[in-house]
């Protein structure tokens, strides 16, 4: 059995609200910058290159890459050996999320009750928060600022079985094609096919964690990552929907079984501005 | 962005209005007012009980941006664009009480537009998720109404070549629409 503190998780979750903000990551700065290369419209073109430059500003000044901060979407996978002391794990992990965005001068964006009152908690909490038990003693982290304008264009349908994979590309090219210049393409494309109506759309999010751009594993998943990859890029949007050929970045799809009845898909959009980083305990 | 740019003044006049075409790249100078969601809402409220509104609307541009917060010596934080759709409720009273500008990100609803063309008034885009390089067109911000919505209080802010694209014009044309026709390919 392992003991990791409480405060080192709060210090941990903290740090990592600051980072993603500031500092695009490395796989996402090579995606635009192909993006930049294959891009056929020169207005297209000159917005990625601006969306490089907004990263440098970004990073050399600690001011968020985009005044939407996101909300603060946490998974921790924790290893089964590992025994957390000091308090509550995730009350320490709201309490990272609370310093990482004051500390940090980042933008508070959440309310308390959505569909009345929507009074802004003024410290970016509750975050949301995802659990994992694992084999082994260590504590993963990943944080996700994850922006609104994106998600919500995000979508999920329940499919006839009978859709089959063609149901699954023209749904998800739908959802894109509606999304337009709203949801800041470039896109990652989070797709979750299979499991419940519940764990599919987990699926499509835990999907934009992945490097940008690595494949599938599963060839046949692979397959139709770049079928709709494709299509997607065909539909003229281009960045900011400002007209071209990078409407999206990449597609990541992650696949669970599903009943005899159901082919649950969910699209989850991450704008270009994808914010995240993992941290190992 | 690459091509010519037109510079331009905000408030808006009616000639410059006229020659605002969809697609057109502006450089815009001048004085715009922050507004987002919950401000539109408490702007539409007081229009429904007959109340001033918190600043003189007419003639006026609204940027659809809560910033984030500025540190010591800072004008202003991080300061893109938000989803104008959202706003396309609200829009059209706010064409109506006299509003000529907007600065945003995405499509508009027909009914906005339709709102555009009716009474000459113009919608803008500019470039989403580049809040850091847009806030150094921003030379002042001063609080203007509702303080106590934080991020979405209302702003008056002084712009210098803040870069935006016409995207809806007086003429009912689209920038998004022939941006896609142009780039569209097969099926």
């Amino acid at each position: 059995m392992r003991e990791i503190k409480t405060s080192v998780i709060t210090e941990a979750v903290a740090r990592l609200c600051q980072e993603v903000n500031f500092e695009l990551g490395e796989d996402v700065v090579t995606a635009l910058k192909k993006a930049e290369q294959v891009e056929e419209s020169s207005l297209g073109k000159e917005v990625l290159k601006q969306l490089l430059e907004n990263a440098r500003i970004a990073k050399k000044e600690s001011l968020p890459l985009c005044q939407d901060c996101g909300m603060a979407v946490v998974f921790l996978e924790i290893g089964q050996d590992v025994h957390i002391v000091g308090g509550n794990l995730y009350k320490a992990v709201e309490e990272g999320v609370r310093r990482g965005y004051t500390d940090g001068y980042l933008r508070k964006s959440m309310v308390n009750q959505p569909f009345s009152a929507r009074v802004n908690t003024k410290d970016n909490t509750p975050p949301v928060i995802h659990t994992e038990i694992l084999p082994g003693d260590r504590l993963k982290i990943t944080l996700l600022a994850k922006g609104g304008g994106a998600e919500n264009m995000s979508r999920l349908v329940m499919l006839k079985p009978g859709e089959g994979r063609q149901g699954v590309i023209d749904f998800v090219a739908m959802a894109v094609e509606e999304a337009g210049g709203k949801a800041c393409p470039p896109l990652i494309i989070g797709v979750g096919i299979g499991g419940t109506v519940d764990t599919v759309m987990l699926l499509a999010k835990k999907a934009l964690l992945r490097k940008v751009g690595d494949p599938n594993p599963e060839p046949e998943i692979a397959e139709l990552e770049k079928e709709i990859f494709n299509r997607v890029n065909n539909l003229g949007i281009g960045p900011l929907g400002f007209g071209g050929r990078v409407t999206a970045l990449a597609v990541h799809a992650k696949v669970l079984p599903s009943h005899i009845a159901s082919l649950p898909v969910a699209v989850n959009l991450q704008c270009h501005s994808a914010r995240h980083k993992e941290i190992l305990i | 962005m690459a091509e010519e740019k037109i510079v331009i003044s905000s408030p808006l006049t009616s000639e410059v209005i006229e020659k605002l075409k969809a697609g057109i790249q502006v450089l815009i100078s001048g004085t715009i007012y922050s507004a987002r969601d919950a401000a539109h809402r408490w702007l539409i409220q007081a229009l429904d009980k007959g109340e001033k509104l918190p600043f003189d609307i007419k003639g006026q541009t609204i940027y659809y941006m809560g910033p984030s917060p500025a540190r010591h010596g800072q004008i202003i934080g991080s300061a893109g664009p938000t989803t104008s759709s959202r706003m396309d409720m609200s829009t059209p009273r706010l064409i109506e009480a006299g509003l000529k500008g907007m600065i945003g990100k995405g499509e508009r609803s027909s009914a906005v537009k339709d709102a555009l063309k009716k009474h000459k008034a113009v919608y803008f885009v500019t470039i989403g998720g580049a809040g850091a390089l847009l806030s150094k067109s921003i030379k002042k911000s001063e609080p203007v109404a509702y303080e106590e919505l934080g991020a979405e209080a209302i702003l008056k802010l002084t712009v210098e070549n803040f870069p935006a694209i016409v995207c809806n014009d007086i003429y009912g044309e689209d920038f998004f629409e022939q941006a896609r026709t142009q780039y569209c390919r097969g099926g």
